[in-house]
């Protein structure tokens, strides 16, 4: 290790880095490639057809759409959140703002039953609906609802601070070359935070693609209908399946450590073009 | 803004003005559209535990929270959070150092690898133990053999805990600290300090907001968790059950009132969390200004 390391006069290098391998290969490596030996252990015909039964292939197909669309509406209106928060002054601001964060720090579980309830026949917003002939609870509308609940804060906090460092000269330039405002928007603004915006969308992506809480109690778990991954890898590890739980759980795996790489190449760009302008 | 336009000669100004800024319905409907979506997505829900809970009056939700299960729920997530916050505080403190003031190879290949739990879906991050240490898995025989029970008991739920808030701390202070830099680290060790005095002395009370807000949100999410814990508890009333998962075999049992009771107390402590979130920003923020002020910007 310390030919891999750059002299440097402070202490402690070879405690810290030693404590944080050990641990980290300890808590999180060392666990997550037993989902690695007990897939490489059922040969490829059990893994195939665990992996590849319509009740599963149903359950990706739900997972990774809704959660694809529930990142493109957070897309939306996250841009909103965060532009309304930067630019504008209203009552309540201050509340908005601390309260986005909501889906970060309230237990699943309690957003779970509390959507849910809203969305039954006889709750606020599912009257609401019922009166457009759009049922919500039990069905994959109900998936999209809480993963759009659970994802919004990703895209305002990733946004937020990128849109409050835009410097408003660039604008004015802008505006002083004659473009309309939605010119300024589409052709300076848009393309200046498109970075953030596509880390907030992936990070909203990945995190909808594996939550399990806020959805199980709205979404009625119809298999085939609307019933997603994460639940049915619950429903193989209760029935004592664990080889089929352990196949499906290793494509979600795969999947997300490519997202994470997409992510962290995303930050990667975010850093090297804002830090350039600054 | 007013500065601005007196500057301007007069036929410019109306130009500038309108297309800096959106015009007034623009905004008008940005805010309404945004001000909507925070009733019905984030108040609501809020809102809906709360009456919910009290729909039955005080006394019963009283006795949602008295009954022996409620406050054996309570007594473990508590437990649990004790266990698992202050681990994942020495650990990222730890790796804050080790990345922070050293230049090594492979540094960004470490800190992926330190925020990968956060990628992987909480009913996954429970099946790698059971897979460890359930009765199929590899320790399984070997904990069965010596009458140690990890899965269905309490260290599965810590270590499932562990794993959910792994990069919390970490992952605050390392951008906090490489922002710092280590000039001040290395005066000290230049006049004698030994490296416990460097930490506690300089590091320690530069990082403390941040330290604070990352135990923060790692406690919030060890207490709330529920899908990876779901997966390891065995759900065994008053023995292995956390609040999370008491809420859902309250509702499950069509006992709404008392589900969104015990909900209650978890929404109040995302309430509490907001709220010191919202303070430690607001310090760092002040702690940041006088900074500039000192360095003359």
């Amino acid at each position: 290790m310390a030919s891999l390391k750059r002299f440097s006069p402070l202490p402690g290098f070879g405690l810290a880095m030693g404590y944080t391998l050990l641990y980290l290969t300890l808590i999180v490596l060392i666990p997550l490639t037993a989902v690695g030996a007990k897939t490489l252990s059922l040969g490829w015909e059990a893994f195939w057809s665990a992996v590849s039964s319509p009740r599963v292939v149903a359950s990706y197909q739900l997972s990774f759409g809704a959660s694809l669309l529930a990142a493109g509406i957070n897309v939306v209106f996250g841009l909103i959140f965060a532009w309304v928060l930067v630019r504008y002054r209203f009552p309540g601001k201050s509340l908005v703002d601390a309260l986005v964060d909501l889906p970060f720090a309230l237990p699943t579980a309690v957003a779970g039953i509390a959507l849910a309830t809203i969305c039954a026949e006889n709750g606020p917003v599912g009257e609401l609906l019922k009166t457009f002939a759009i049922e919500v609870a039990y069905t994959p509308y109900g998936v999209l609802l809480a993963l759009v609940f659970i994802g919004l804060p990703f895209v305002v906090r990733t946004v937020q601070p990128v849109l409050a460092d835009l410097e408003r000269e660039v604008e004015e330039a802008a505006a002083g070359l004659g473009a309309a405002r939605w010119q300024t928007f589409l052709k300076v603004i848009l393309p200046h935070i498109t970075p953030a915006l596509l880390t907030g969308f992936a990070m909203a992506f990945a995190r909808a693609v594996g939550e399990y809480g806020s959805v199980i109690f709205i979404a009625g778990n119809v298999p085939m209908v609307s019933e997603i991954t994460p639940l049915l890898i619950i429903t193989k590890l209760e029935q004592y399946d664990y080889a089929g739980a352990t196949a499906v759980a290793s494509v979600m795996l795969v999947i997300s450590f490519l997202l994470l790489l997409i992510i962290n190449a995303l930050q990667g760009w975010m850093q090297q073009r804002y830090t350039a302008e600054a | 803004m007013s500065g601005t336009i007196t500057l301007k000669p007069g036929s410019l100004v109306r130009h500038e003005t309108l297309s800096t800024r959106e015009p007034a319905w623009v905004k008008g409907v940005l805010i309404g559209i945004a001000l909507t979506f925070f009733a019905v997505f984030l108040l609501l829900p809020l809102a809906t535990v709360f009456t919910e809970a009290l729909r039955k009056g005080w006394g019963a939700y009283a006795a949602a929270l008295l009954h022996p299960d409620a406050r054996s729920a309570i007594m473990l997530t508590a437990l649990v959070a004790v266990i698992a916050v202050p681990l994942n505080l020495v650990f990222g403190v730890a790796a804050a150092w080790a990345i922070a003031k050293f230049e090594f190879a492979g540094k960004r290949l470490l800190i992926t690898l330190i925020d990968l739990p956060f990628s992987v879906s909480p009913v996954i991050s429970g099946l790698i133990y059971v897979l460890m240490f359930g009765a199929q898995g590899w320790f399984g025989p070997w904990l069965q053999a010596h009458d140690i029970k990890i899965i269905f008991a309490l260290p599965g739920i810590v270590l499932a805990t562990i794993f959910v808030t792994f990069p919390f701390v970490a992952r605050e202070l390392i951008p906090l600290m490489e922002a710092q830099g280590s000039e001040e680290e290395e005066a000290a060790v230049v006049l004698g300090a030994s490296g416990w005095q460097v930490f506690w002395h300089t590091t320690l009370p530069s990082i403390r907001w941040g330290l604070l807000y990352g135990v923060i949100l790692c406690n919030a999410r060890a207490m709330g968790e529920f899908g990876a814990v779901s997966v390891v508890s065995g759900h065994i009333r008053g023995m292995t059950n956390t609040l999370p998962l008491h809420v859902e075999i309250l509702y499950n049992e069509y006992n709404y009132a008392a589900a969104f009771a015990v909900a209650s107390l978890l929404a109040l402590l995302a309430i509490v969390t907001l709220g010191l979130k919202t303070l430690v920003e607001r310090q760092t923020r002040r702690q940041q200004q006088k900074k500039n002020e000192l360095s003359g910007e």
